[in-house]
């Protein structure tokens, strides 16, 4: 309880921070939301006039305050460029956002456990030999480069999606699904390997133990007792890593979603850096930070509960 | 210095096509309006289209508060004000369905078309109109719109069929911007994200940064649109949009260039051309030295190569102008400006000379790194002033940071843009250049352009006031106020099914004419 107190009391701080440093990252770049609606038409009158009703013209102390206040109030405000409440922006963009992430951790799972566990099972072999080979290499290609390679193989050469063309969920939900995959594979590549090397180790390790020696005299074979015991324990690690891994993807996928053009939160946030919408960066910024904060949270007591012997203070 | 020698391969190379491919000159474009797409075929009413666009409408939808020319695109099939404009820059009817101007010019009646409905299902009242403009009055974000409507000192309903606006000092533009008052109804709120007007269209909904869907309004006073309906569906960039093109995915798109039309199969889209409403011209800082120098100016007139600048960009596609009124504005155009200065090295050399720059100077060319044709522009100008020994270095700057530090701030020595005009008036181009004007980025100021505008403002007689504007646009070209480049080639792809896409002279694309035919 204490500990969870303890955690709360970190994650609120570390908003805050957060939030401080996106809003004061606004103060130092040129330009802002004023002059960028008014464009090649507008005059220094009308940019002061649309600066005052927007609030710029307060010291930026009392700017951040009043941002804060209705934030936590529940009022995330107003878009800038869109006139907009940013609830229903957010709301807008959320499910593709999530979809990808999930079908992700998805792609995660269901491809990195069972090769891990082939590789253990086979260590030494040939294939466990190319696997850690291609591990190496795939751990080391970022996602960005990933998510190109795709779209111009799967997607330009191979016509297998149209790239930037997405296909809402709701209009199509097969073509989504196949828009979605590549990115989703470009983000889960990497963790993909690692978890596979992690696996893999965390399993040869335990296969050492005393107790699988006992397993072994017992008249287990080596492939029950590896399924039967030791890979209970060596998942520990591993799905403490998965976690983490979660927070990590959806980094990954504001970058991915600039690549396949998918109208994400990710993008939505990188063009409202571009037209100094304010209200509509925090509100991201700090959906994803809590998401991180939470995340590593739960990846904790997760650790905890499967392995008791975690102590956490 | 890899891209300089990668410039000159271009340049080399572009040359040779242009001497292989035209020995005449190459044939000057016809209006705009008048490029109209012959019919072929049977019309079909019905149906569903999708048009690709490569930005986002990252704008509010409410009439009065929009300010990018994309939104204005969008929305000029969903809204309408009392008068309209058509293809060749008139104005006609729309809710109103005629109009009185007393013989002062002081008073305008409206009747208004009688059961023309909103969106929403009410019926258009004098009350809605008034409040309309009203609103507008209070809280348009276009100034000149705001300046317009500050003279109509009184906007009031006569009885529910009529409207009668009285002015302050006659105005010879005044149904231009009666054009730009949308007309939508009393006391609603929403429109920033719910627009309701009058137009063909109606709104149906939008996702930001995915689409804006509209459909067809069954009850619109007129002949109203062919389509049901109409998606506009928004891609990252050109590159993506392109590739939706490819694919099919997309009916229509427009604003492409050339080189991107080059890259589609002619066998499944149609291409109409037309210009795309805004001079393009290297923008002179007057207050910075050497450019508060005639001399110099008409120098780098006489050096820049607008042919060159076309051949080379666009494959000689885009409409020189000479000035800042581009062609599509008819009755304020004057061709023979346009070629008012000759490429001409020598003596591009001597004027240098003459203003005391015989061996040139070093200039920046500021340009927003979005907007790729005035980029590669920039690019060849570097290159032709070389060759008159001026050493012009190119700045890329973010479009937020060109808006702020370039044209609010005027701290800039030459830029690359181009100008649009919101309305149809010579005013919405030429205003910008009255020395005391907010928007005169580029600080001109000459006492006799200042006098000559003073007195088109106030011509009352049509004929009048069209001589003035000539005139003073041929006093931008005498100083040389900048350089003149072109009113950029706008290139429109649509499926071999479709037809009946119509050029007008601002940037608005009138959907309600687009149909399939069988």
């Amino acid at each position: 309880m204490k500990y969870i107190a303890k955690k709360l009391f970190t994650l609120i701080i570390t908003l805050f921070i957060v939030s401080l440093l996106a809003f004061l990252a606004f103060q130092i770049i040129p330009g802002n939301a004023a002059v960028l609606r008014l464009g090649t038409n507008g005059t220094p009158q009308q940019v002061e006039q649309l600066k005052e009703e927007m609030g710029l013209n307060r010291p930026i102390a009392i700017q951040y305050g009043d941002w804060l206040g209705s934030f936590l109030s529940g009022d995330m405000g107003v878009s800038y460029t869109y006139n907009m409440p940013v609830e229903d922006m957010i709301a807008q963009k959320l499910p593709s956002t999530v979809a990808l992430v999930l079908l992700g951790c998805l792609l995660m799972v269901v491809l990195s456990i069972p090769i891990g566990i082939f590789t253990a099972r086979h260590a030494g072999g040939v294939v466990d030999r190319v696997m850690t080979v291609l591990n190496q290499v795939l751990m080391s290609i970022p996602p960005v480069f990933v998510g190109i390679l795709f779209s111009f193989v799967f997607g330009i050469t191979l016509r297998v999606f149209i790239p930037g063309d997405f296909v809402s969920w709701d209009e199509n939900i097969t073509q989504f699904l196949v828009f979605m995959f590549f990115p989703a594979l470009s983000i889960a590549l990497s963790r993909v390997a690692m978890t596979v090397k992690l696996l893999r180790s965390s399993l040869l390790d335990e296969m050492d133990k005393n107790y699988i020696r006992t397993a072994f005299s017992r008249g287990h074979s080596r492939d029950t007792a590896l399924r039967q015991h030791a890979l209970r324990n060596s998942l520990v690690p591993v799905v403490v890593f998965m976690a983490v891994s979660a927070a990590e993807m959806v980094a990954a996928g504001i970058i991915i979603e600039q690549v396949f053009a998918i109208p994400g939160i990710g993008r939505l946030l990188i063009a409202s850096i571009g037209t100094y919408d304010f209200p509509v960066v925090q509100a991201i910024v700090l959906i994803l930070a809590t998401w991180v904060v939470v995340v590593n949270f739960l990846a904790d007591i997760l650790s905890q509960y499967i392995d008791p012997r975690v102590r956490l203070g | 210095m890899f891209k300089k020698r990668i410039l000159a391969l271009f340049l080399a190379g572009a040359l040779l096509a242009a001497v292989l491919s035209a020995c005449g000159d190459k044939k000057t474009q016809g209006t705009p309006g008048s490029d109209e797409t012959g019919s072929s075929g049977e019309t079909v009413n019905g149906g569903e289209l999708v048009v690709g666009i490569s930005q986002d409408l990252g704008d509010s939808l409410d009439p009065y508060q929009m300010t990018a020319a994309g939104t204005r695109e969008v929305l000029f099939n969903v809204y309408e004000g009392l008068v309209k404009p058509d293809k060749d820059g008139n104005f006609i009817p729309a809710v109103a369905e005629s109009f009185v101007k007393s013989d002062d010019g002081l008073s305008y009646t409206f009747t208004l078309r009688a059961n023309v409905k909103f969106h929403n299902g009410a019926v258009v009242t004098a009350n809605d109109v008034v409040k309309s403009f009203e609103t507008c009055a209070a809280t348009t974000v276009d100034t000149a719109l705001a300046a317009a409507l500050s003279t109509v000192t009184k906007v009031e309903a006569v009885d529910d069929q009529n409207v009668r606006l009285t002015l302050s000092e006659p105005n010879g533009d005044l149904l231009s911007y009666v054009a730009s008052v949308y007309i939508t109804p009393a006391g609603y709120a929403n429109n920033a994200t719910a627009p309701v007007g009058t137009g063909p269209f109606k709104f149906v909904s939008r996702a930001v940064q995915e689409n804006v869907i509209l459909e067809k309004n069954t009850e619109y006073w007129g002949e109203g649109a062919y389509l049901d309906k109409l998606t506009y569906k928004i891609y990252e960039d050109t590159t993506a949009l392109m590739n939706a093109l490819g694919a099919g995915s997309v009916d229509m798109a427009a604003h492409l260039t050339i080189d991107q039309v080059n890259t589609l199969n002619t066998a499944d889209y149609k291409t109409v051309e037309g210009t795309m409403n805004l001079v393009q011209a290297l923008y002179l800082n007057h207050k910075v030295a050497p450019f508060d120098n005639e001399k110099v100016r008409q120098a780098l007139c006489y050096a820049i190569n607008v042919d060159e600048i076309l051949a080379l960009t666009a494959e000689g596609h885009g409409t020189k102008v000479g000035t800042s009124i581009y062609p599509a504005f008819g009755k304020y155009f004057d061709p023979s400006l346009v070629g008012s200065y000759p490429y001409d090295v020598e003596k591009a050399k001597k004027l240098l000379t003459e203003a005391g720059y015989p061996n040139g100077f070093e200039m920046t060319i500021t340009v927003p790194n979005n907007y790729t044709p005035h980029v590669n522009t920039a690019e060849v100008i570097v290159e032709q002033l070389a060759k008159v020994g001026i050493k012009a270095t190119l700045n890329q700057v973010e479009w937020g940071t060109w808006l702020s530090e370039t044209y609010q701030g005027r701290k800039f020595q030459s830029t690359v843009i181009g100008f649009d005009a919101v309305s149809l008036t010579a005013g919405a181009l030429l205003n910008r250049w009255v020395s005391t004007d907010d928007k005169n980025m580029i600080n001109y100021n000459d006492a006799k352009y200042d006098e000559l505008m003073k007195q088109a403002a106030n011509a009352i007689d049509d004929q009048k006031r069209i001589d003035l504007y000539k005139q003073a646009a041929k006093r931008l070209t005498e100083t040389a106020a900048n350089v003149y480049i072109q009113d950029l080639a706008d290139f429109v792809v649509m499926k071999k099914n479709l037809d009946g896409y119509v050029f007008y002279p601002l940037y608005v694309m009138d959907m309600a004419k687009v149909h399939y035919v069988k």
